[in-house]
């Protein structure tokens, strides 16, 4: 069942610039949908109209069976966390909290029922009275949780919220959300460029490339089973490896190497994609590669090479690799685990 | 060593500061306490003459000017409020003119900022028959609304309160939307009090505008019960030594006493913006 449904939204600026073409999304009640994409691509634009922040050029947003396209912000019953979390600097936490529900005329008692319960919820009962300047980042956010939360809102949204903390913490608060969002069970939209906060935190992922969502799924369709090359290039670290090639009579051929591929495709001109952990070493392998780089991990390694033509290839092994700078190795494709994708519409084809 | 010697380099050169400012007070503070002929035959004093009540009574409450109609201390009261009036309508005038500028981003808002910072360049002695012939055809020649209005649109708190409303991040207009704030609420719950500050600021900058004025005041007045500080100083203390003295000692006290309340709220909210 649709809850939050997006129908050929548009956004052309004034001045002509198109940040979000006709896009279509329908999300269901209680899921977290992440919108991923790299910067200016039109993530923000689309969540900004949602909230009603933007207005829409065309097409129409439904929220709850309600089409909220030229609804005030304050009555969509959707609530935003800011990426500088926008606190209100003047107001101390509790005021913080308790201006939306002020505002909509709840009773004081109320009010501080509200509040109170959230501030144990989100353990910033003993911050209540601080002010947010002096708050610690990771307080802020959740000052600014809170503050969408008590408002018990039909819609989370998040506009990259976690881009202002620190590397740990980020980890942590991104574990606090997921929790706190399925503990509540509200329909959330969370707009991320980082792709480790998109594939953990989203029930399903959008990816958008400008302004046209190229591929929805769940994180690991979106990964296993890239759409488009724009998809396959923009999620996975380090990033899938391409090689140009064409098919003839079933057969993937390139200056490099050969493989049979295992799904009819016409014969046409394509970009051949195989993630690093996809590749092993091997004897015979068909890839040959002079490594120029390695990273070690810890827990993988990480290595750069050049093929014959020129491509910069990568490969990922477990553990720590024996592998030496300038070494010559031969990889071989593991399990039929390629992607290939037409060179002109950019489009998957097996 | 060296930084004893910093520190008495430093002290000595605040000192100095302090004494530039203090010594020329001190100075007219001691004269005002001795008697005229005294003042006459010796000149300034250094020292606290024993003429204190007498001299500050007599310039307070003695009926000066052609007509008999004005004390000193009405003159001040009549300052107080001009300067007063002059303050408090400029810094809400200017906060709401700097408000539809910054937030209603109208198609002309920049052109109509320009219009009123260019207006900086006509000041109040260029435009004085103009305002004069205004004034009097709206029946406020001596009245207390007239000394105010003509001085209270002031184009340079628009342009601080319109630079500092600049500076307030965008984020928390949204968030104060979603929030449910309306324009009016935004700038009574959010712009108001994040300027606490700045009207501080303008306040007491506008006051002493106001309170300073001379021409305008002396060309608009022709009944002597509304003269003001400056004029009172030129018409009816020009003449007497000590009375002058006296009476600039007293003409002080108004604006310390809004610069001294107003301080506080200012260092306060130096401190909260951190």
């Amino acid at each position: 069942m649709s809850y939050l449904e997006l129908d050929n939204v548009t956004k052309i600026y004034p001045n002509g610039t198109k940040a979000v073409n006709e896009t279509s999304l329908s999300i269901s009640e209680g899921e977290l949908m992440v919108f991923v994409g790299p910067s200016g691509c039109g993530k923000s634009t689309l969540l900004r109209m949602i909230a009603g922040l933007e207005d829409i050029t065309g097409g129409e947003i439904k929220l709850d069976n309600r089409v909220i396209n030229k609804v005030d912000p304050s009555e969509r019953d959707v609530a935003m966390v800011f990426q500088n979390y926008a606190l209100y600097p003047h107001m101390n936490v509790y005021k913080n909290l308790a201006y939306g529900l002020k505002n909509k005329g709840e009773s004081k008692e109320e009010i501080e029922k509200k509040v109170n319960e959230v501030a144990e919820l989100l353990e910033i009962k003993e911050f209540l009275l601080r002010k947010p300047g002096q708050l610690s980042g990771g307080q802020r956010q959740r000052v600014a949780m809170g503050r969408a939360i008590v408002r018990n809102p039909k819609a989370f949204l998040f506009d990259e919220p976690l881009s202002n903390l620190d590397a740990k913490l980020r980890g942590q608060v991104r574990i606090e959300i997921k929790k706190l969002q399925k503990q509540m069970g509200v329909t959330s939209v969370f707009v991320t460029h980082d792709q480790v906060e998109a594939m953990t935190l989203g029930d399903r992922l959008a990816v958008i490339n400008e302004g046209v969502i190229e591929q929805v799924g769940s994180p690991i369709e979106v990964y296993e089973k890239p759409a488009t090359y724009f998809v396959a290039e923009f999620i996975g670290t380090p990033q899938m490896n391409f090689i140009n090639g064409k098919i003839h009579a079933n057969k993937f051929i390139s200056d490099e190497f050969e493989c049979s591929i295992n799904k009819d495709v016409k014969d046409q001109e394509v970009i051949f994609g195989i993630r690093p952990e996809n590749l092993k070493v091997s004897a015979n392998g068909s890839i040959k590669i002079k490594v120029d780089l390695i990273e070690k991990l810890g827990a993988d390694s990480i290595i750069y090479g050049y093929d014959k033509s020129n491509n910069y290839l990568c490969y990922r092994e477990n553990g720590n690799t024996k592998i030496k700078a300038n070494e010559e190795i031969s990889l071989e494709i593991e399990d039929e685990n390629y992607h290939l994708f037409d060179q002109e519409t950019k489009k998957r084809l097996n | 060593m060296s930084r004893i010697f910093r520190i008495t380099v430093s002290h000595s050169i605040l000192i100095c500061g302090v004494l530039l400012m203090i010594v020329p007070l001190w100075l007219v503070f001691a004269s005002s306490t001795h008697s005229n002929n005294f003042i006459y035959n010796e000149g300034m004093q250094w020292k606290i003459g024993g003429e204190f009540f007498d001299n500050y009574d007599r310039v307070l409450n003695r009926k000066g000017g052609f007509t008999k109609e004005i004390t000193a201390s009405g003159i001040f009261y009549n300052s107080f409020i001009m300067a007063f009036g002059i303050a408090s309508l400029s810094v809400f005038v200017s906060m709401m003119a700097a408000y539809s500028l910054v937030y209603f981003k109208t198609r002309f808002s920049t052109l109509f900022f320009w219009l009123i910072f260019v207006t900086l360049l006509v000041p109040l002695e260029l435009r004085i028959l103009p305002s004069y012939q205004i004034v009097s055809d709206l029946n406020l020649l001596n009245s207390y609304a007239g000394l105010i209005l003509p001085l209270s649109a002031s184009a340079i708190a628009t342009f601080f309160f319109r630079q500092y409303y600049r500076s307030i991040p965008e984020e928390l207009l949204e968030a104060a939307k979603l929030d449910g704030a309306n324009s009016w609420k935004f700038f009574i719950d959010f712009l108001v009090p994040l300027s606490k500050t700045m009207i501080a600021a303008m306040f007491i900058f506008m006051f002493v505008y106001g309170y300073n004025q001379y021409l305008w005041p002396l060309i608009m007045t022709t009944s002597e019960k509304y003269w003001t500080v400056v004029m009172g100083l030129k018409m009816i203390y020009g003449g007497n030594s000590v009375d002058r003295y006296t009476y600039v000692i007293l003409s002080l006290i108004p604006p310390v006493i809004i610069i001294v309340f107003l301080q506080r709220l200012f260092i306060q909210g130096l401190f909260q913006s951190k």
